[in-house]
């Protein structure tokens, strides 16, 4: 995957996604927005759940062995996983436990996080995606773009092409007279999932929280399917990221008021499903949960990142971002986009690669995001938190790079009123220059300067500059008293 | 008025790329009866460094503001981004040096720091500031005004007591103009996609002038509006708020 300024102009140039995004971030944004606007304590319920997963991260390892000891009593078996290769062995284990060839699986980030989908399929073992969109995304071999919507970036006509291309050779085809309609497209994924929900023995899922005192795992979710993939199969294995925990089954009430009108702009999701370990005779007859680690211990240690991990996932950041507007969620190379991807993916994964380590510089700092949170993450704060962690992690290089010889340079002229003075003195004659040859000038008449080539090219690629002024702001003060003798100028 | 000693912190862009800013500031709260002095020993907030991840070379910009402004009763900047600065990444910077000194001084000098409608509004307690500029003109809340200081609608209460002046919304006023600082050139594509969308929005308008109360925004705004040769011309608010019948920004 390229770094993200190379991966957001192969974004840009795509016409037709950056108005699928767009539309569809206006839309939920709007939403959002307005069942917000309902809630008349939102600010004493955002700090309500930033307390709860605050409480329960601060005293992480607690709450994880309390979880474990309530899962094992309700009948689960527990499994920890360092990383993603040791979850994605354990869940092949169970499948071929059971002589299993192929699973159902409810939308999870987790097992999308840790590839699992390819793992399984490395072991011969078929992985079928059960959320709409997920299951779009997976026919169209595609990656998703969102957290919530992970096909945002596909219009109904490309989704129609999709199941008529593909679903043939995993399964039920597709009618053959389909249609565009949402509701047609929606009835032909319905007859092709329901035939596979009925088939498999495995089913595997995610969790949005894991409540520690009665081992209660929960999923929030808008179509069924999560259940049917939670209820049917006879085993059932869930793969669940260590922060999910929430201590006791009341912290579970601000949870389930923010998330649903921050993700999906409703009053209250259609479907809440939570389980505790084995129910004799009903719903899956063995259920192993995964607790995932993967970074999260990384993250955690981490001062002023650890508040990432609060992340509900509810996707409010991505749908307000400008950013994630225009260039979508491919460009950050990650199942985790937009602004908490990323913060996310360098405290999850370290800065050393150049893609991980371009992310937070993927932001204007606009604030817009930390602005929606429901957990009221400080995304701006990390983002500058993460880019000082890429520029430490240069501070041994043999050889600096252009932009930390540039921002010492910087550094030195500003600790100086003196040498900040030389250094517009010289930029005023810079632009006396540019005055004398100016190609263009602002309306109002100040000259500009049009192209410039080198490093001025990143900005008047579609950006005139104007020219400096032949005095600065400090020397005019020296020469007049701060305005006082004004008149014998220098122009 | 309490206040006795005031410091204008001019900014380094405005210092070097819009002295008439700082000229329309001095101007202004002149005006309005302050003497307002510039400390000759300031620089910059240190946002650049900060923003881009440069702690360490931020410390001792930090320090010179901080040395610069010590003594003064208030410090007035025509920037939202710089008093977000000083108000909330000085205390980071400071403390990440380990300078318990410095911490101490950021955290005398930081309070003190206003935008310019802060000030105008909360410590003169003045939203007609006796302005005449009869023009059409759209207002862009830049981002740091806007999210980090909370400056609500001080920038139109002042703008609507102007004379002469009409002021006509901007559609999606509170998106990102995509500047961003050092964004604006390490994510160029990505900032000028957003810039075109602000530009359309404020060509479509109709207004003769964009207002803001920050120069770098406007600087990119301006330099998409003047590429796309859309006759609009940006102005910062402090100029406007300076305008009178003899002297028009
Ligand atoms: S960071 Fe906050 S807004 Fe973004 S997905 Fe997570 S919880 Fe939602």
């Amino acid at each position: 995957m390229p770094a993200f300024p190379t991966a957001a102009r192969a974004a840009l140039g795509d016409t037709q996604l950056r108005r699928n995004l767009a539309h569809a971030t206006h839309t939920i944004r709007d939403k959002r927005a307005k069942v917000v606007a309902e809630v008349e304590d939102w600010e004493d319920l955002r700090l309500a759940g930033a307390g709860v997963k605050e409480a329960a991260l601060r005293d992480l390892a607690t709450h994880l062995e309390t979880l474990e000891a309530s899962l094992v009593r309700a009948g689960a078996t527990v499994h920890w996983a360092r990383d993603a290769e040791e979850a994605c062995a354990i869940v092949a284990r169970v499948a071929h436990d059971h002589g299993a060839d192929e699973v159902v699986k409810v939308k999870s980030m987790a097992t999308a996080e840790i590839g699992l989908n390819e793992a399984l399929e490395a072991e011969g073992i078929a992985a079928w995606e059960t959320d709409l969109a997920e299951l779009i995304v997976q026919l169209g071999e595609d990656l998703p773009s969102h957290i919530l919507v992970p096909a945002i970036h596909r219009n109904r006509a490309e989704v129609r092409e999709i199941f008529l291309r593909r679903m043939a050779a995993v399964g039920r085809p597709a009618p053959a007279d389909l249609t565009d309609e949402p509701a047609v497209l929606a009835g032909a994924a319905r007859e092709h999932l329901r035939e596979k929900f009925l088939r498999a023995k495995v089913g595997v899922s995610g969790a949005n929280f894991a409540v520690a005192d009665t081992g209660t795992l929960v999923v929030v979710e808008s179509e069924g399917n999560g259940r049917m993939c939670l209820t049917l199969p006879d085993v059932l294995v869930s793969v669940v990221g260590i922060e999910k925990v929430v201590a006791t089954w009341s912290d579970l009430d601000p949870m389930l008021r923010l998330l649903p009108r921050s993700s999906t702009g409703e009053r209250m999701n259609p479907y809440t499903s939570t389980w505790s370990g084995v129910t004799p005779g009903d719903g899956p007859q063995e259920v192993h949960v995964v607790l995932l680690d993967n970074g999260r211990t990384r993250a955690l240690a981490d001062d002023v990142g650890r508040q990432a991990l609060r992340c509900i996932r509810c996707s409010a950041c991505l749908n307000v971002c400008p950013v994630y507007e225009r260039v979508g969620g491919h460009a950050y190379g990650s199942v985790y986009p937009g602004p908490i991807g990323a913060i996310l993916n360098p405290l999850l994964r370290g800065v050393s690669d150049e893609q991980t380590a371009s992310l937070p510089y993927a932001s204007s700092l606009c604030g817009a995001c930390f602005e929606v949170c429901p957990v009221r993450i400080d995304i701006p704060s990390v983002l500058v938190d993460q880019r000082a962690a890429v520029v430490d992690s240069h501070r041994g290089d043999r050889v600096p790079k252009a932009e930390a010889v540039a921002m010492r340079a910087a550094a030195w002229a500003f600790s100086d009123a003196r040498r900040l003075a030389w250094a517009e003195k010289a930029s005023g004659l810079g632009g006396r220059v540019l005055r004398r040859f100016g190609r263009t000038s602002l309306p109002g008449g100040r000259a500009a300067a049009g192209r410039l080539p080198g490093p001025g090219a990143a900005w008047t690629g579609a950006r005139d500059l104007p020219a400096p002024p032949e005095e600065s702001f400090r020397a005019w003060w020296d020469r007049t008293d701060g305005g006082r003798h004004e008149g014998e100028g220098p122009e | 008025m309490r206040v006795v000693r005031v410091a204008l912190q001019v900014t380094c862009v405005n210092d070097a790329m819009f002295p008439d800013t700082g000229k329309a500031v001095v101007r202004l709260l002149r005006r309005l009866g302050v003497d307002v002095d510039f400390p000759s020993a300031q620089t910059c907030c240190a946002q650049p460094m900060v923003n881009t991840g440069y702690l360490d070379e931020a410390v001792p910009v930090v320090r010179t503001f901080v040395d610069a402004f010590a003594g003064y009763d208030a410090i007035v900047t025509p920037s939202g981004s710089c008093a977000g600065s000083a108000r909330h990444q000085h205390a980071i910077v400071a403390e990440r040096s380990g300078d318990a000194g410095l911490a101490a001084a950021v955290a005398k000098t930081a309070p003190r720091t206003h935008e310019l409608t802060e000030f105008l509004v909360d410590v003169l307690g003045v939203t007609d500031v006796g302005a005449y500029f009869p023009h059409r003109v759209t207002y862009h809340p830049t981002c740091h005004s806007l999210r980090m200081l909370g400056v609500g609608d001080r920038p139109r209460r002042l703008l609507e007591a102007v004379r002469g002046l009409e002021l006509v919304d901007l559609p999606q006023a509170e998106e990102c103009c995509g500047f961003g600082g050092t964004f604006a050139v390490k994510n160029a594509d990505t900032s000028v996609a957003m810039g075109a969308d602000k530009a359309r929005h404020v060509r479509d308008t109709g207004a003769e002038v964009l207002v803001a109360g920050d120069n770098s925004c406007l600087m990119h705004v301006g330099g998409m509006l003047s590429r796309q040769r859309a006759g609009v011309r940006v102005l910062h608010l402090a100029e406007v708020l300076a305008s009178t019948e003899d002297g028009a920004a």
